[in-house]
């Protein structure tokens, strides 16, 4: 396990009280907590480095370019890929996928043409794809979900084999569930049909060593806010030829070559898909983030999750009428788990835990789909990270209990 | 106030009025897409009176307890009485303290009531 005490002494919030207690903090899917050095990297910025990139002749200008610059040499470096033009930054996730929803489907998406999705994704994943098709006609197709939350790979080899599909998006690990996907299944078949790949990694590269060019996609896509850097700053990484062919998404300035009255030519990218003066502060402090995991190393991060997630899991399964979707088992499965108590809305289950400062998620996940696989509306999810403990589990399984007794569930 | 008293426990699995009904003179769906609460609403009129109240449907202890009070007060009251019931009444009838996030589970049967009713 990782030295928690060390590491939660760099989180200014886990040592704040919620509702009397101490805070502890299991909605990390959600957003993660930031260490000290990135909250400090925000103010540093703005106080030492701060002028618009990419415009000014004088030399803070030149040096928040270099800031900046540097922000994306570290990102790049983080998802084994080597150029950093191939880095966009973006707001998050959700506004990556919007990109690439928009601009593939300008760019290379037809009448009949199918984007095929998962059952089993973020509505991140899904909407964008629905808004796009309605714009340029293309059709969106769902792989079917097991009952685990794992891709039925039957179905998405038939799928890939017989439909017109030209681009797979898929979560590469799962917000509801914990699975990690097998992308490496998948790969051969896409190749074979000459479709693209997206991940959507908002839940893998926060928390696993990703190497694109070991994964083998042409996009990838995530956020700052949950790998302990700040909100409004995300990540699409993309491939330098595709993204050279690809039409813009936003218009504005930054991401032309020429402008006329009418018409206009783009710049080069990344800076064609950054139009506007981009979270620069934001940037900066993303790149601390990436220092500060990489110093902990991905593999010790997954590691730690992992033992975490095996405690819980068998914690959570010795409380009779606790009821846990997805995966039971460790096999290729990230640090979530959602579960309900039978009896219990997870919204209460949610509130009771708050009163003794323990926040986890209750809710659809933004994985509506998904609830439809468990049959259920919601779930209560607890995600793990670097500053967690046994102890935090420990606290999580009392306030179960708590919830039992409230409800008076005797089982 | 502790937000699970044993009255919305009680409330909550053993809810007032719980049912559909027949012959209703309103019926009207409500769903809480943040929580997942749905609920049903069916209601009798005898001209300006509601005679009878029922629901159906499932959430969350906080919106289910609210649900069953809500038609055991308004059964045999006046649509203007039913109306003049303010958000704090609903407050006051849970007798617990709610917070923002929670706010919609308890206002959702109300919510529905008012929009049956409304001129």
């Amino acid at each position: 396990m990782l030295d928690t005490k060390h590491i939660k002494s760099n989180f200014p919030i886990l040592k704040t009280k919620s509702n009397g207690y101490s805070l502890v903090y299991l909605d990390n899917a959600s957003t993660t907590q930031k260490p000290k050095a990135v909250i400090e990297s925000i103010s540093n910025f703005y106080r030492k480095d701060n002028a618009n990139v990419h415009r000014g002749v004088y030399s803070l200008s030149e040096q928040a370019t270099a800031k900046y610059e540097e922000a994306k040499e570290k990102v790049v470096r983080f998802i084994g890929a080597k150029d950093a033009k191939e880095i966009i930054f973006t707001k998050n996730a959700t506004e990556g996928l919007n990109l690439l929803a928009f601009s593939l489907g300008k760019t290379f998406l037809k009448k009949g043409d199918v984007v095929l999705v998962s059952g089993g994704e973020h509505h991140s994943n899904l909407v964008p794809w629905q808004l796009a098709s309605q714009i340029f006609g293309f059709t969106v197709e769902a792989v079917k979900m097991t009952v685990e939350g794992r891709w039925d790979l039957g179905d998405f080899q038939n799928k890939i084999k017989t439909l017109p599909v030209k681009i797979v998006s898929v979560a590469h690990a799962s917000n509801s569930s914990g699975v990690i996907h097998p992308v490496e299944k998948i790969v051969p078949w896409i190749r074979e049909k000459k479709a693209l790949l997206i991940l959507d990694g908002a839940q893998s590269v926060p928390h696993m060593p990703v190497s694109v060019a070991r994964l083998g996609c042409d996009f990838l896509v995530f956020s700052g806010h949950k790998m302990l850097g700040p909100t409004g700053i995300g990540v699409v990484w993309g491939k330098k030829d595709l993204l050279l062919q690809m039409e813009p998404y936003q218009g504005g300035g930054g991401m032309i070559r020429e402008v006329h009255l009418t018409e206009s030519t783009w710049a080069d990218v990344p800076e064609r898909f950054e139009a506007g003066t981009p979270p620069i502060a934001e940037a900066v402090a993303l790149g601390v983030a990436v220092d500060y995991l990489s110093a902990i190393g991905m593999g010790a991060v997954f590691e730690h999750e992992k033992q975490l997630t095996e405690y819980a899991l068998g914690e959570i399964q010795k409380i009779s009428g606790v009821e846990i979707y997805g995966p039971m088992d460790m096999i290729s499965r990230g640090g979530i788990i959602s579960f309900g108590i039978r009896g219990v809305h997870p919204h209460d289950i949610a509130t009771i835990c708050d009163t003794f400062g323990i926040a986890i998620r209750a809710g659809h996940h933004c994985s509506q789909s998904m609830m439809g696989v468990w049959k259920t509306e919601a779930t209560a999810r607890v995600s793990f990270y670097i500053y967690n403990t046994e102890k935090d589990v420990d606290e999580l399984i009392k306030a179960i209990g708590k919830v039992k007794r409230v409800f008076q569930i005797k089982n | 106030m502790d937000l699970y008293h044993q009255n919305i426990i009680d409330h909550y699995k053993t809810p007032s009025n719980y049912g559909e009904m027949k012959g209703y003179s309103l019926v009207r769906a409500e769903y809480n897409p943040t929580c997942g609460d749905r609920l049903v609403l069916y209601m009798k009129l005898d001209e300006n009176r509601v005679v009878d109240v029922s629901f159906t449907g499932s959430g969350c202890a906080i919106s289910m307890a609210a649900a069953s009070m809500l038609t055991e007060v308004i059964k045999g009251k006046t649509i203007e009485e039913v109306l003049d019931i303010s958000k704090e009444g609903i407050l006051e009838m849970l007798c617990t303290s709610i917070n923002a996030g929670r706010l919609k589970c308890a206002l959702l049967a109300w919510t529905g009531v008012r929009e049956m009713l409304k001129p």
